[in-house]
Protein backbone atom coordinates (compact mmCIF):
# COMPACT_ATOMS: atom_id res chain seq x y z
CA UNK A 1 0.00 0.00 0.00
CA UNK A 2 1.30 3.27 -1.02
CA UNK A 3 1.87 5.81 2.25
CA UNK A 4 -0.25 8.47 2.84
CA UNK A 5 2.18 11.72 2.18
CA UNK A 6 1.69 15.42 3.78
CA UNK A 7 0.97 18.34 1.88
CA UNK A 8 4.65 18.90 2.36
CA UNK A 9 5.40 15.59 1.07
CA UNK A 10 3.60 16.21 -2.20
CA UNK A 11 5.11 19.43 -2.77
CA UNK A 12 8.65 17.55 -2.19
CA UNK A 13 7.30 15.04 -5.06
CA UNK A 14 6.13 17.79 -7.20
CA UNK A 15 10.08 19.45 -7.33
CA UNK A 16 8.40 22.50 -5.46
CA UNK A 17 11.84 22.22 -3.30
CA UNK A 18 14.15 21.35 -6.32
CA UNK A 19 14.78 18.05 -8.38
CA UNK A 20 17.19 16.30 -5.57
CA UNK A 21 14.66 16.40 -3.14
CA UNK A 22 12.21 15.36 -5.88
CA UNK A 23 14.38 12.41 -6.63
CA UNK A 24 14.81 11.74 -2.77
CA UNK A 25 11.28 11.67 -2.17
CA UNK A 26 10.45 9.24 -4.94
CA UNK A 27 12.99 6.61 -3.81
CA UNK A 28 11.57 7.03 -0.15
CA UNK A 29 7.99 6.99 -1.27
CA UNK A 30 9.10 3.30 -2.59
CA UNK A 31 10.92 2.47 -0.17
CA UNK A 32 8.51 3.56 2.42
CA UNK A 33 6.06 0.77 0.63
CA UNK A 34 8.40 -2.10 0.63
CA UNK A 35 9.06 -1.41 4.45
CA UNK A 36 4.86 -1.29 5.12
CA UNK A 37 5.20 2.47 6.59
CA UNK A 38 2.00 4.19 6.09
CA UNK A 39 3.12 7.82 6.58
CA UNK A 40 6.47 10.11 6.79
CA UNK A 41 7.66 11.83 9.68
CA UNK A 42 10.06 14.69 10.63
CA UNK A 43 13.60 14.31 11.85
CA UNK A 44 15.77 16.36 13.40
CA UNK A 45 19.43 14.95 11.84
CA UNK A 46 20.53 12.50 9.62
CA UNK A 47 24.21 10.70 9.45
CA UNK A 48 25.16 9.13 6.57
CA UNK A 49 27.51 6.27 5.97
CA UNK A 50 27.27 6.73 1.73
CA UNK A 51 31.34 8.10 1.64
CA UNK A 52 33.02 4.85 1.64
CA UNK A 53 33.53 4.15 -1.92
CA UNK A 54 32.09 1.19 -3.23
CA UNK A 55 32.29 1.50 -7.12
CA UNK A 56 30.94 4.01 -9.43
CA UNK A 57 27.75 3.93 -8.12
CA UNK A 58 28.84 6.10 -5.08
CA UNK A 59 29.89 8.42 -6.53
CA UNK A 60 26.98 8.79 -9.26
CA UNK A 61 24.50 9.05 -6.75
CA UNK A 62 26.41 11.49 -4.47
CA UNK A 63 27.22 13.76 -7.76
CA UNK A 64 23.43 13.28 -9.45
CA UNK A 65 22.03 15.20 -6.35
CA UNK A 66 25.21 17.43 -6.75
CA UNK A 67 24.60 18.23 -10.13
CA UNK A 68 20.46 19.33 -9.14
CA UNK A 69 21.41 21.32 -7.01
CA UNK A 70 20.51 19.57 -3.63
CA UNK A 71 20.71 20.52 -0.29
CA UNK A 72 20.43 18.34 2.53
CA UNK A 73 17.44 20.08 5.17
CA UNK A 74 18.67 18.73 8.63
CA UNK A 75 21.80 18.56 10.34
CA UNK A 76 23.75 15.96 8.76
CA UNK A 77 26.99 13.71 9.60
CA UNK A 78 29.09 12.01 7.72
CA UNK A 79 30.55 8.68 8.51
CA UNK A 80 33.89 7.33 7.78
CA UNK A 81 34.95 7.75 3.94
CA UNK A 82 37.83 5.87 2.44
CA UNK A 83 40.87 8.23 2.91
CA UNK A 84 42.16 10.21 5.46
CA UNK A 85 41.48 13.81 4.13
CA UNK A 86 44.08 15.13 6.79
CA UNK A 87 46.69 12.82 6.09
CA UNK A 88 46.49 11.45 2.67
CA UNK A 89 49.84 10.18 2.69
CA UNK A 90 48.54 7.16 5.02
CA UNK A 91 46.41 6.15 1.95
CA UNK A 92 48.41 2.72 0.05
CA UNK A 93 45.89 1.15 -1.44
CA UNK A 94 44.32 1.13 -5.32
CA UNK A 95 44.23 4.62 -6.65
CA UNK A 96 41.24 4.54 -8.56
CA UNK A 97 39.84 4.14 -4.92
CA UNK A 98 41.93 7.02 -3.30
CA UNK A 99 40.63 9.59 -5.84
CA UNK A 100 36.79 8.38 -5.98
CA UNK A 101 37.02 7.85 -1.98
CA UNK A 102 38.25 11.65 -2.23
CA UNK A 103 36.21 12.67 -4.46
CA UNK A 104 32.88 11.09 -2.61
CA UNK A 105 33.96 12.78 0.90
CA UNK A 106 33.74 16.04 -0.67
CA UNK A 107 30.46 15.83 -2.59
CA UNK A 108 28.88 15.58 0.37
CA UNK A 109 30.14 18.43 1.64
CA UNK A 110 28.86 19.96 -1.71
CA UNK A 111 25.30 18.94 -0.32
CA UNK A 112 25.79 20.65 2.92
CA UNK A 113 26.86 17.61 5.58
CA UNK A 114 29.19 18.21 8.16
CA UNK A 115 32.67 16.83 7.52
CA UNK A 116 32.56 14.70 10.51
CA UNK A 117 33.70 11.80 8.66
CA UNK A 118 33.64 9.81 11.60
CA UNK A 119 31.04 6.46 12.84
CA UNK A 120 31.30 7.94 16.37
CA UNK A 121 28.83 11.09 15.76
CA UNK A 122 27.46 10.47 19.47
CA UNK A 123 30.81 11.54 20.69
CA UNK A 124 31.22 15.23 19.13
CA UNK A 125 28.75 17.94 18.99
CA UNK A 126 26.07 16.74 16.92
CA UNK A 127 25.19 14.22 19.67
CA UNK A 128 21.06 13.71 19.40
CA UNK A 129 19.06 14.43 22.28
CA UNK A 130 16.68 11.99 24.29
CA UNK A 131 13.35 10.54 22.18
CA UNK A 132 14.80 12.64 18.83
CA UNK A 133 13.60 11.16 15.29
CA UNK A 134 16.58 10.81 13.51
CA UNK A 135 18.04 8.76 10.39
CA UNK A 136 21.06 7.33 11.14
CA UNK A 137 23.09 4.76 9.17
CA UNK A 138 26.08 2.51 10.17
CA UNK A 139 25.35 0.59 12.24
CA UNK A 140 27.81 0.86 15.28
CA UNK A 141 25.80 4.41 15.24
CA UNK A 142 22.43 3.14 14.84
CA UNK A 143 22.96 0.76 18.14
CA UNK A 144 24.59 3.84 20.01
CA UNK A 145 21.89 6.36 19.28
CA UNK A 146 19.00 4.03 20.12
CA UNK A 147 20.24 2.20 23.00
CA UNK A 148 22.63 4.74 24.95
CA UNK A 149 21.12 8.08 23.91
CA UNK A 150 16.83 6.81 23.71
CA UNK A 151 16.97 8.88 20.08
CA UNK A 152 14.85 6.76 17.65
CA UNK A 153 16.22 5.58 14.25
CA UNK A 154 16.14 2.42 11.88
CA UNK A 155 19.15 0.81 10.61
CA UNK A 156 18.86 3.24 7.42
CA UNK A 157 21.65 2.05 4.93
CA UNK A 158 22.92 3.30 1.65
CA UNK A 159 21.21 5.86 -0.51
CA UNK A 160 18.33 5.95 1.55
CA UNK A 161 19.59 7.86 5.13
CA UNK A 162 20.94 10.43 1.95
CA UNK A 163 17.65 10.65 0.86
CA UNK A 164 16.36 11.31 4.38
CA UNK A 165 18.53 13.99 4.73
CA UNK A 166 17.71 15.92 1.42
CA UNK A 167 14.31 16.05 2.66
CA UNK A 168 13.77 16.13 5.98
CA UNK A 169 11.45 13.00 6.65
CA UNK A 170 11.73 9.23 7.34
CA UNK A 171 9.20 6.34 7.21
CA UNK A 172 7.47 5.98 10.33
CA UNK A 173 7.66 2.33 11.22
CA UNK A 174 10.10 -0.16 13.51
CA UNK A 175 12.30 1.96 16.22
CA UNK A 176 10.87 4.92 15.90
CA UNK A 177 7.84 3.69 17.08
CA UNK A 178 7.81 3.26 21.17
CA UNK A 179 6.01 -0.25 21.47
CA UNK A 180 8.86 -1.68 18.79
CA UNK A 181 11.26 -0.05 21.26
CA UNK A 182 9.98 -2.70 24.28
CA UNK A 183 12.99 -5.50 25.28
CA UNK A 184 11.83 -8.85 24.14
CA UNK A 185 14.74 -11.04 25.34
CA UNK A 186 16.27 -10.95 28.95
CA UNK A 187 20.25 -11.54 29.18
CA UNK A 188 20.95 -12.22 32.52
CA UNK A 189 25.15 -12.46 33.44
CA UNK A 190 25.13 -14.93 36.42
CA UNK A 191 28.82 -14.26 36.88
CA UNK A 192 31.97 -12.35 35.89
CA UNK A 193 35.35 -13.50 35.42
CA UNK A 194 37.32 -12.26 38.46
CA UNK A 195 40.16 -11.48 36.71
CA UNK A 196 38.92 -8.89 34.49
CA UNK A 197 39.24 -5.35 36.10
CA UNK A 198 38.38 -3.51 33.16
CA UNK A 199 34.40 -3.69 32.16
CA UNK A 200 35.55 -3.45 27.94
CA UNK A 201 36.27 -7.16 27.78
CA UNK A 202 32.72 -8.56 29.38
CA UNK A 203 30.97 -5.60 27.59
CA UNK A 204 32.81 -7.24 24.08
CA UNK A 205 31.58 -10.39 25.19
CA UNK A 206 27.93 -9.96 25.93
CA UNK A 207 27.60 -7.59 22.71
CA UNK A 208 28.90 -10.90 20.58
CA UNK A 209 26.81 -13.41 22.47
CA UNK A 210 24.01 -10.87 21.90
CA UNK A 211 24.99 -10.30 17.99
CA UNK A 212 24.72 -13.97 16.98
CA UNK A 213 21.83 -15.18 19.71
CA UNK A 214 18.75 -12.29 19.47
CA UNK A 215 18.71 -11.92 15.98
CA UNK A 216 16.30 -9.02 15.02
CA UNK A 217 14.62 -9.42 18.54
CA UNK A 218 15.58 -6.48 21.01
CA UNK A 219 17.74 -7.33 24.42
CA UNK A 220 17.65 -5.83 28.01
CA UNK A 221 20.94 -7.16 29.90
CA UNK A 222 20.84 -7.70 33.11
CA UNK A 223 24.34 -7.66 35.56
CA UNK A 224 26.76 -6.00 33.35
CA UNK A 225 29.94 -4.91 35.19
CA UNK A 226 29.62 -2.23 37.65
CA UNK A 227 32.19 0.00 36.28
CA UNK A 228 30.79 0.15 32.83
CA UNK A 229 31.34 3.28 30.94
CA UNK A 230 30.01 5.12 28.01
CA UNK A 231 32.60 3.49 25.90
CA UNK A 232 32.16 -0.13 27.42
CA UNK A 233 28.16 0.21 25.83
CA UNK A 234 30.05 1.57 22.71
CA UNK A 235 31.95 -1.20 22.45
CA UNK A 236 29.17 -3.73 23.03
CA UNK A 237 26.78 -2.39 20.29
CA UNK A 238 29.37 -2.19 18.03
CA UNK A 239 30.19 -6.17 18.47
CA UNK A 240 26.31 -6.68 18.69
CA UNK A 241 26.04 -5.03 14.98
CA UNK A 242 28.79 -6.94 13.55
CA UNK A 243 27.76 -10.76 14.57
CA UNK A 244 24.27 -9.58 14.40
CA UNK A 245 21.67 -7.12 13.43
CA UNK A 246 21.12 -5.60 16.81
CA UNK A 247 19.53 -1.86 16.26
CA UNK A 248 18.63 -1.55 20.47
CA UNK A 249 19.46 -3.09 23.15
CA UNK A 250 18.64 -2.43 26.70
CA UNK A 251 21.04 -2.49 29.74
CA UNK A 252 19.09 -2.44 32.58
CA UNK A 253 20.37 0.49 35.31
CA UNK A 254 22.49 2.00 32.48
CA UNK A 255 20.35 2.60 29.42
CA UNK A 256 17.85 5.27 29.21
CA UNK A 257 14.67 3.58 28.60
CA UNK A 258 15.34 0.98 31.11
CA UNK A 259 15.43 2.14 34.83
CA UNK A 260 13.94 -1.12 35.51
CA UNK A 261 13.39 -4.49 33.74
CA UNK A 262 9.91 -3.89 33.44
CA UNK A 263 10.54 -0.49 32.02
CA UNK A 264 12.81 -2.22 29.97
CA UNK A 265 9.94 -5.01 28.87
CA UNK A 266 6.73 -2.28 28.62
CA UNK A 267 5.40 -4.45 31.31
CA UNK A 268 5.07 -7.64 29.25
CA UNK A 269 6.95 -10.75 29.84
CA UNK A 270 10.18 -11.98 28.15
CA UNK A 271 9.82 -14.33 25.07
CA UNK A 272 13.07 -15.97 25.74
CA UNK A 273 16.01 -15.62 28.71
CA UNK A 274 19.57 -15.88 28.02
CA UNK A 275 21.84 -17.03 31.09
CA UNK A 276 25.87 -16.28 30.71
CA UNK A 277 28.15 -17.09 32.81
CA UNK A 278 31.91 -16.27 33.58
CA UNK A 279 32.89 -19.29 31.31
CA UNK A 280 30.60 -18.47 28.69
CA UNK A 281 32.13 -14.83 28.58
CA UNK A 282 35.70 -16.24 28.97
CA UNK A 283 35.25 -18.55 26.19
CA UNK A 284 33.55 -15.61 23.46
CA UNK A 285 36.54 -13.86 24.18
CA UNK A 286 39.09 -16.30 23.50
CA UNK A 287 37.10 -17.25 20.49
CA UNK A 288 37.71 -13.69 19.14
CA UNK A 289 41.11 -14.04 18.26
CA UNK A 290 42.17 -15.99 15.10
CA UNK A 291 45.66 -16.72 16.59
CA UNK A 292 46.82 -18.33 20.01
CA UNK A 293 48.65 -16.15 22.51
CA UNK A 294 52.74 -15.75 21.84
CA UNK A 295 52.35 -15.27 17.79
CA UNK A 296 54.12 -12.39 16.26
CA UNK A 297 52.46 -9.00 16.14
CA UNK A 298 53.19 -6.73 13.04
CA UNK A 299 50.69 -4.38 14.65
CA UNK A 300 48.44 -2.86 17.05
CA UNK A 301 45.20 -0.64 16.61
CA UNK A 302 42.76 0.89 18.38
CA UNK A 303 39.50 3.21 18.03
CA UNK A 304 36.95 0.67 16.00
CA UNK A 305 34.45 2.59 16.29
CA UNK A 306 36.70 5.90 17.07
CA UNK A 307 38.68 6.97 20.02
CA UNK A 308 36.69 9.08 21.89
CA UNK A 309 39.00 11.84 24.65
CA UNK A 310 38.17 9.53 27.28
CA UNK A 311 39.53 6.32 25.58
CA UNK A 312 42.72 8.43 25.18
CA UNK A 313 42.81 9.42 28.50
CA UNK A 314 42.67 6.15 29.91
CA UNK A 315 45.13 5.44 27.10
CA UNK A 316 47.92 8.13 27.93
CA UNK A 317 49.29 6.74 30.90
CA UNK A 318 50.21 3.28 29.40
CA UNK A 319 52.39 4.72 26.71
CA UNK A 320 54.79 6.12 28.74
CA UNK A 321 57.65 4.20 29.29
CA UNK A 322 59.17 1.80 26.99
CA UNK A 323 58.62 2.48 23.22
CA UNK A 324 56.42 -0.45 20.57
CA UNK A 325 58.39 -2.02 19.09
CA UNK A 326 55.49 -2.58 16.32
CA UNK A 327 53.00 -0.21 14.38
CA UNK A 328 50.33 1.54 16.74
CA UNK A 329 47.12 2.77 14.79
CA UNK A 330 44.50 4.85 16.72
CA UNK A 331 41.22 5.86 14.61
CA UNK A 332 39.58 8.90 15.72
CA UNK A 333 37.92 11.70 14.48
CA UNK A 334 39.03 15.63 14.01
CA UNK A 335 37.39 16.91 16.73
CA UNK A 336 39.36 14.58 19.31
CA UNK A 337 41.99 14.96 17.21
CA UNK A 338 41.80 19.04 18.40
CA UNK A 339 41.37 18.20 22.24
CA UNK A 340 44.61 15.98 21.82
CA UNK A 341 46.47 19.15 21.19
CA UNK A 342 45.46 20.98 24.52
CA UNK A 343 47.56 19.07 26.42
CA UNK A 344 50.07 18.21 24.03
CA UNK A 345 49.10 14.25 23.63
CA UNK A 346 49.04 14.57 20.11
CA UNK A 347 53.31 15.22 20.07
CA UNK A 348 53.25 12.80 23.29
CA UNK A 349 51.66 9.53 20.89
CA UNK A 350 53.75 10.98 17.96
CA UNK A 351 56.93 10.22 19.78
CA UNK A 352 55.50 6.76 21.21
CA UNK A 353 55.29 5.64 17.68
CA UNK A 354 51.87 5.89 17.16
CA UNK A 355 49.58 7.10 14.03
CA UNK A 356 46.72 9.05 14.11
CA UNK A 357 44.25 7.65 11.81
CA UNK A 358 41.72 10.61 10.68
CA UNK A 359 38.34 10.28 9.00
CA UNK A 360 38.67 6.88 8.05
CA UNK A 361 39.70 3.38 9.53
CA UNK A 362 41.80 1.03 9.46
CA UNK A 363 39.52 -2.02 9.43
CA UNK A 364 38.13 -0.36 5.92
CA UNK A 365 40.65 0.58 3.84
CA UNK A 366 44.47 0.37 3.33
CA UNK A 367 46.34 2.35 5.47
CA UNK A 368 48.44 -0.32 7.71
CA UNK A 369 51.72 -0.99 6.09
CA UNK A 370 52.77 -4.35 7.74
CA UNK A 371 50.45 -6.91 7.88
CA UNK A 372 52.95 -10.11 7.79
CA UNK A 373 51.99 -10.35 11.33
CA UNK A 374 49.04 -10.17 13.38
CA UNK A 375 47.30 -7.64 14.20
CA UNK A 376 45.65 -7.12 17.93
CA UNK A 377 42.90 -4.69 18.60
CA UNK A 378 40.78 -4.14 22.04
CA UNK A 379 38.01 -3.91 19.64
CA UNK A 380 35.64 -6.96 19.17
CA UNK A 381 34.06 -5.37 16.08
CA UNK A 382 37.40 -4.39 14.57
CA UNK A 383 38.22 -8.06 15.68
CA UNK A 384 34.73 -9.21 13.61
CA UNK A 385 35.76 -7.65 10.75
CA UNK A 386 39.37 -7.78 10.08
CA UNK A 387 40.22 -11.21 9.07
CA UNK A 388 37.65 -10.90 5.90
CA UNK A 389 37.90 -7.32 4.68
CA UNK A 390 41.61 -6.85 4.90
CA UNK A 391 43.31 -9.96 5.31
CA UNK A 392 45.01 -10.36 8.33
CA UNK A 393 45.05 -12.65 11.50
CA UNK A 394 43.95 -10.91 15.13
CA UNK A 395 44.24 -11.16 18.01
CA UNK A 396 41.60 -9.63 20.45
CA UNK A 397 42.76 -8.48 24.53
CA UNK A 398 41.84 -5.59 26.77
CA UNK A 399 43.62 -1.80 26.63
CA UNK A 400 46.57 -3.00 28.58
CA UNK A 401 47.24 -6.31 27.20
CA UNK A 402 47.52 -4.63 23.84
CA UNK A 403 50.47 -2.04 24.84
CA UNK A 404 51.74 -4.85 26.57
CA UNK A 405 52.22 -7.32 23.59
CA UNK A 406 53.20 -4.01 21.26
CA UNK A 407 56.18 -3.51 23.56
CA UNK A 408 56.67 -7.35 23.49
CA UNK A 409 56.29 -7.78 20.10
CA UNK A 410 54.32 -10.53 19.88
CA UNK A 411 50.82 -11.72 21.94
CA UNK A 412 50.79 -11.50 25.70
CA UNK A 413 48.53 -11.33 28.46
CA UNK A 414 48.99 -9.54 31.56
CA UNK B 1 -7.16 -25.81 -17.23
CA UNK B 2 -5.12 -28.58 -17.10
CA UNK B 3 -1.39 -29.51 -16.15
CA UNK B 4 1.20 -27.60 -14.06
CA UNK B 5 0.25 -24.13 -13.14
CA UNK B 6 2.30 -21.68 -16.07
CA UNK B 7 1.86 -18.15 -14.30
CA UNK B 8 1.58 -16.41 -11.21
CA UNK B 9 0.59 -13.36 -10.05
CA UNK B 10 3.09 -11.81 -7.73
CA UNK B 11 3.68 -8.14 -5.35
CA UNK B 12 5.48 -5.33 -7.80
CA UNK B 13 8.73 -4.15 -5.82
CA UNK B 14 10.89 -2.63 -8.94
CA UNK B 15 9.81 -2.68 -12.11
CA UNK B 16 10.62 -4.12 -15.43
CA UNK B 17 10.71 -7.26 -17.72
CA UNK B 18 13.04 -9.98 -17.36
CA UNK B 19 13.57 -13.62 -18.79
CA UNK B 20 16.69 -16.23 -17.92
CA UNK B 21 17.60 -19.41 -16.23
CA UNK B 22 16.49 -19.30 -12.49
CA UNK B 23 19.52 -18.94 -9.91
CA UNK B 24 18.22 -20.39 -6.81
CA UNK B 25 20.28 -18.97 -3.41
CA UNK B 26 20.57 -21.95 -0.97
CA UNK B 27 21.28 -19.65 1.69
CA UNK B 28 20.72 -16.21 2.19
CA UNK B 29 23.21 -13.88 0.12
CA UNK B 30 24.90 -10.71 2.04
CA UNK B 31 25.98 -8.46 -1.32
CA UNK B 32 27.91 -6.73 0.64
CA UNK B 33 31.24 -8.90 1.08
CA UNK B 34 29.48 -11.84 -0.52
CA UNK B 35 28.94 -10.58 -4.43
CA UNK B 36 31.70 -9.35 -6.19
CA UNK B 37 30.09 -6.40 -8.40
CA UNK B 38 32.85 -6.50 -11.37
CA UNK B 39 32.41 -10.46 -12.29
CA UNK B 40 29.13 -11.11 -11.10
CA UNK B 41 30.49 -13.83 -8.89
CA UNK B 42 29.41 -15.12 -5.28
CA UNK B 43 33.12 -14.77 -3.20
CA UNK B 44 31.27 -15.11 0.46
CA UNK B 45 33.72 -18.11 1.48
CA UNK B 46 31.08 -19.68 4.04
CA UNK B 47 28.42 -19.90 1.12
CA UNK B 48 27.47 -22.87 -0.48
CA UNK B 49 27.16 -21.59 -3.74
CA UNK B 50 30.88 -19.64 -3.35
CA UNK B 51 32.48 -18.80 -7.27
CA UNK B 52 28.97 -19.38 -9.03
CA UNK B 53 27.81 -16.58 -11.04
CA UNK B 54 24.97 -14.85 -10.90
CA UNK B 55 24.76 -12.42 -13.86
CA UNK B 56 21.98 -12.79 -16.30
CA UNK B 57 19.92 -15.23 -14.02
CA UNK B 58 16.92 -14.94 -11.95
CA UNK B 59 17.65 -15.02 -8.58
CA UNK B 60 15.64 -16.68 -6.48
CA UNK B 61 15.81 -15.69 -3.02
CA UNK B 62 13.55 -16.21 0.38
CA UNK B 63 15.88 -13.19 2.29
CA UNK B 64 17.89 -10.93 2.20
CA UNK B 65 20.76 -10.76 4.52
CA UNK B 66 23.42 -8.80 5.90
CA UNK B 67 25.12 -5.04 5.24
CA UNK B 68 22.66 -2.45 4.22
CA UNK B 69 26.00 -1.95 1.67
CA UNK B 70 24.87 -4.38 -0.29
CA UNK B 71 22.30 -1.92 -1.82
CA UNK B 72 25.45 0.13 -4.04
CA UNK B 73 27.07 -3.42 -4.78
CA UNK B 74 24.14 -4.82 -6.28
CA UNK B 75 23.26 -1.46 -8.24
CA UNK B 76 27.12 -1.38 -9.24
CA UNK B 77 26.96 -4.65 -10.47
CA UNK B 78 23.76 -4.09 -12.40
CA UNK B 79 25.48 -1.27 -13.24
CA UNK B 80 28.38 -3.09 -14.77
CA UNK B 81 25.80 -5.46 -16.95
CA UNK B 82 26.97 -8.03 -14.01
CA UNK B 83 23.99 -7.80 -12.09
CA UNK B 84 20.70 -10.75 -12.19
CA UNK B 85 18.09 -10.33 -14.97
CA UNK B 86 15.40 -10.11 -12.09
CA UNK B 87 15.31 -11.19 -8.79
CA UNK B 88 12.28 -12.95 -7.10
CA UNK B 89 12.26 -12.46 -3.57
CA UNK B 90 9.34 -14.40 -0.51
CA UNK B 91 9.85 -11.10 1.78
CA UNK B 92 10.00 -7.17 0.90
CA UNK B 93 14.02 -6.79 1.73
CA UNK B 94 14.82 -3.38 1.70
CA UNK B 95 18.09 -3.82 0.26
CA UNK B 96 17.62 -5.39 -2.48
CA UNK B 97 14.84 -3.14 -3.33
CA UNK B 98 16.52 -0.28 -2.76
CA UNK B 99 20.17 -1.57 -5.23
CA UNK B 100 17.26 -1.90 -7.82
CA UNK B 101 15.90 1.16 -7.89
CA UNK B 102 19.00 3.28 -7.56
CA UNK B 103 20.32 1.14 -10.95
CA UNK B 104 16.71 2.33 -12.33
CA UNK B 105 16.84 6.23 -11.71
CA UNK B 106 20.56 6.65 -12.30
CA UNK B 107 21.49 4.31 -15.30
CA UNK B 108 18.03 3.44 -16.50
CA UNK B 109 19.04 -0.45 -16.36
CA UNK B 110 15.64 -2.33 -15.26
CA UNK B 111 16.09 -5.56 -12.39
CA UNK B 112 12.54 -6.25 -11.85
CA UNK B 113 12.25 -6.69 -8.41
CA UNK B 114 9.01 -9.01 -7.48
CA UNK B 115 7.66 -10.44 -4.48
CA UNK B 116 6.06 -14.11 -4.87
CA UNK B 117 3.28 -15.73 -2.32
CA UNK B 118 4.61 -18.47 -0.19
CA UNK B 119 2.34 -21.43 -1.65
CA UNK B 120 3.96 -20.66 -5.27
CA UNK B 121 7.29 -20.79 -4.09
CA UNK B 122 7.35 -24.82 -4.75
CA UNK B 123 6.27 -24.18 -8.59
CA UNK B 124 8.23 -21.13 -9.47
CA UNK B 125 11.71 -22.49 -7.51
CA UNK B 126 11.73 -25.66 -9.26
CA UNK B 127 11.24 -24.33 -12.67
CA UNK B 128 14.64 -23.94 -15.19
CA UNK B 129 13.58 -20.92 -16.71
CA UNK B 130 11.25 -17.96 -15.91
CA UNK B 131 9.84 -14.51 -17.15
CA UNK B 132 9.23 -11.42 -14.99
CA UNK B 133 6.93 -8.75 -16.17
CA UNK B 134 6.08 -5.75 -13.48
CA UNK B 135 4.70 -2.77 -14.45
CA UNK B 136 2.36 -0.47 -11.90
CA UNK B 137 -0.54 -2.15 -12.75
CA UNK B 138 0.47 -5.65 -12.25
CA UNK B 139 3.49 -8.38 -12.10
CA UNK B 140 3.55 -11.89 -12.55
CA UNK B 141 6.16 -14.73 -13.13
CA UNK B 142 5.92 -17.18 -16.00
CA UNK B 143 7.44 -20.24 -16.32
CA UNK B 144 9.02 -20.26 -19.89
Amino acid sequence: MAPSLSAFDQELLAGTHGEAAAFCMRLLTRFAEAVGAESFIDIEAAHIDGCLYLGEVSLDFVEHLVRHGGRVRVPTTLNVGSVDLIHPELFIGEPKIGSGGARLMKAHEELGCMPTFTCAPYQTMFRPRFGAQIAWAESNAIVFANSVIGARTNRYGDFIDLCCAMTGRAPLYGLHITENRRAEILVEIESLPAEWEDAGPACVAVGHTIGKRCGSLVPAIVGLPRNTREDDLKALGAVAASSGAVALFHAVGLTPEAATVEQAFQGLPPVEVIRLTADDLRQTICNLSTVPDGTPLSGVSFGTPHFSFAEFSRLMPLIEGERPVVDIYINTNRGVLDQLAMPGWDKALEAAGVTLVIDTCTYVTAIMRDMSGAIMTNSGKMAYYAPGNIGVEIAFGSLADCMASARAGKVVRL
Amino acid sequence: MSGPQRQFSATLLAPGAAAGLVFLLAEPLSFWGGLDSSTGRIIDRWHPQKDEIITGKILLMKAGRGSSSGSSVLAEAIRLGKGPAGIVLLSRDAIVIVGAMVAAELYGIACPVVMAREEDWAGISTAPRLALHATADQAHITLS
